[in-house]
């Protein structure tokens, strides 16, 4: 017996060792890459050129974010995405709400045929032509409307929120409340709502992100360039002539400019990022309980 | 609360009633659901009312009522083009690779993460881990540009030091679909480990206590109890990710592609968008999208029905 003891220890010494090793791995894969963007944009061009930078920055320098500064598309990129993410998250959290809350009653009438038509669009969309011919139909076509509306809600979150709505929010609370006469919309403000901030962070989360990030309806239905989010003001300056021996002649003109160059994407790969990068860890002790509402339901 | 006639009463009296009853208690909640159901008519079902173009020669002064019928035209011309079978191909290797080679690296990272003690640590692991998720497609796709840059890109510069020469990774056929996979992995491995680890957390730890009493070590204990626990959640996930499988994330696709590559990125999707928004063939478009979501939806029902029959479990 003791024997066995020892052995299963010793086998679960080197599990253990497995296992720390793989995460480490893991950990360290997936850092390096963040830790050389920030050491690189931080470092002078020359050495970063050379090869010198591979951890930390060398010689030191802000030249490149001087240079971010100085770039009138990345500012008004940037002032754009901040509003349609502040905007389109809004707008994305009322009408979730709006309908997740109703179908999160079961004696909602209609409620399993609404379900059932938002659960469809999971699995059917239009594409990408009669999307684009409805914006234009509906003359929204070079608008912020044309990025803010289409995906406005999304059925996923949708039955996350409601889920949500059923699984944690006590019927009773809210059968009381309608006793004691306050209308639904009411108790959903007062009660519902605060009572339900964990999923909200979440949907938060989801949604702003996806405004952050997007670029390809921009792409698709913005034509004025004082319009163009962030995501779009990057692409021209990170991959045009993506492939080819490229000069980087469309942001730089100056032989000094293009080493200038080598350290600026880093750059600006950083200053896009980051606030997303810090809104993330505040949130994030909601996600497991956000994504496991959803799995719930699978 | 219940009507003492209720039980007398026909079907469709029943039926009435708890309608009249649900709208007078509800009537605000519905109030607030209409502008929902109204974006839903317009932005979700409006397109997908609008893929009957794709049996249409569409013009746009006409519109789709008035627009001639073709039936199927758009899409024999599709599998006639010269480049069908090429862009078939293309974007069935890369969704399936991505599929065979990103697809079990979550679950692991789940497992491992699982057995971490050290519970700081594992947060931290948790954290780094999930952080690419929050970069852009685009800032992704500038990330691997900057890196792979020839000469100057980190990898190149590495490369030469060593004695090596340097490659323009983004212009070449044969490293598209390794770049594009590498990458998918490290951006959203971490990420998609979350529906897996919250699938364990409901792990009741008795089983493992039981096994512990029964002689199991560790590896034995996640073999069969962690591993058949994960199982379930696994196989929706695929039934999901197969669902999808044509649908080989455009935006990057899109991004990444470039006249040198092109052999080897042009997919139906960025096909779709060339045909349709750069050369204005709305129909043709729409006809070759359309052909796309259905393999999509015929893998969907193929997987979930195998599923199951075989396990018994299906997403519904």
């Amino acid at each position: 017996m003791r024997k066995n003891r020892i052995r299963y220890s010793n086998e679960d010494r080197v599990f253990s060792i497995v296992t720390y090793t793989l995460a480490t791995l893991a950990l360290l894969i997936t850092l390096y890459p963040l830790v050389y963007c920030v050491s690189a944009s931080f470092s002078d061009p020359m050495q970063v050129v050379k090869g010198n930078v591979l951890l930390f920055p060398k010689d030191l320098t802000l030249i490149a974010y001087r240079a971010v500064a100085k770039n009138k598309s990345m500012f008004s990129g940037y002032a754009n995405t901040l509003f349609y993410t502040l905007l389109g998250t809004s707008l994305n959290l009322v009408m979730t709400i709006a309908a997740a809350y109703p179908l999160s009653k079961r004696d909602f009438r209609g409620r399993n045929a609404i379900t059932f038509l938002f659960t469809l669009t999971m699995f059917f969309s239009g594409g990408m032509v009669p999307n684009f011919l409805l914006i234009r139909n509906l003359d929204m076509y070079n608008s912020i409307w044309a990025l803010l509306l289409p995906g406005c809600v999304s059925a996923w979150n949708l039955v996350i929120m409601r889920t949500y709505f059923q699984s944690s929010i006590p019927e009773e609370i809210c059968e009381s409340a309608y006793m004691d006469g306050c209308s639904n919309i009411n108790t959903l403000i007062r009660i519902v709502m605060p009572l339900s901030m964990p999923i909200i962070a979440v949907m938060v989360i989801f949604y702003g992100v996806g405004h952050w990030n997007s670029y390809f309806n921009a792409l698709l239905y913005l034509k004025d360039r004082d319009k163009y989010p962030l995501s779009l003001v990057l692409r021209e300056i990170l991959l045009q002539g993506m492939g080819q021996e490229k000069t980087g002649a469309e942001v730089v003109d100056s032989v000094a400019d293009l080493l200038l160059f080598e350290t600026l994407k880093y750059a600006v790969i950083i200053v896009s990022s980051v606030p997303m990068l810090i809104l993330y860890p505040a949130l994030q002790r909601y996600f497991v309980k956000g994504t496991m509402v959803g799995s719930l339901k699978g | 609360m219940q009507h003492p006639n209720l039980q007398s009463r026909t079907r469709t009296q029943r039926w009435l009633y708890s309608w009249k009853r649900s709208l007078i208690k509800y009537w605000d909640l519905y109030l607030l659901i209409v502008p929902v159901l109204i974006w839903l008519a317009i932005f979700k079902y409006g397109p997908m009312y609008g893929t009957i173009i794709a049996f249409e020669n569409y013009s746009p002064s006409r519109g789709v009522f008035g627009s001639k019928w073709v039936g199927f035209k758009h899409f024999e011309r599709f599998f006639n083009a010269y480049n069908f079978k090429d862009i078939l191909l293309n974007t069935i290797k890369l969704s399936l690779l991505q599929l065979v080679c990103a697809f079990p690296m979550p679950i692991l990272l789940a497992l491992v993460l699982n057995e971490l003690n050290n519970k700081r640590y594992k947060k931290l692991v948790q954290t780094v881990t999930y952080s690419p998720f929050f970069l852009s497609t685009v800032v992704m796709v500038g990330l691997i540009d900057a890196f792979l840059y020839p000469n100057t890109g980190l990898l190149n510069v590495l490369v030469t030091k060593l004695g090596g020469q340097s490659i323009n990774y983004m212009a070449k056929d044969e490293y598209f679909r390794p770049i594009f996979i590498i990458s998918h992995i490290w951006k959203g491995t971490g990420w998609a480990s979350i529906i897996y680890m919250s699938a364990l957390t409901s792990v009741d730890p008795q089983l493992y206590e039981a096994a512990r009493i029964d002689g199991a070590n560790r590896l034995q204990a996640l073999v069969h109890v962690t591993i058949p626990a994960i199982i379930p959640t696994a196989i929706i996930m695929l039934i999901r990710d197969c669902g999808s499988i044509m649908d080989v994330g455009f935006e990057k696709v899109y991004l990444m592609q470039n006249d040198l590559n092109m052999g080897a990125s042009e997919v139906i999707s960025t096909y779709v968008y060339k045909v349709g928004m750069v050369n204005s063939q709305y129909s043709y478009s729409t006809a070759v999208n359309l052909f796309n979501s259905m393999i999509n939806l015929a893998m969907l029902l193929l997987v979930n029905k195998i599923s199951r029959t075989v396990s018994e479990t299906s997403l519904w």
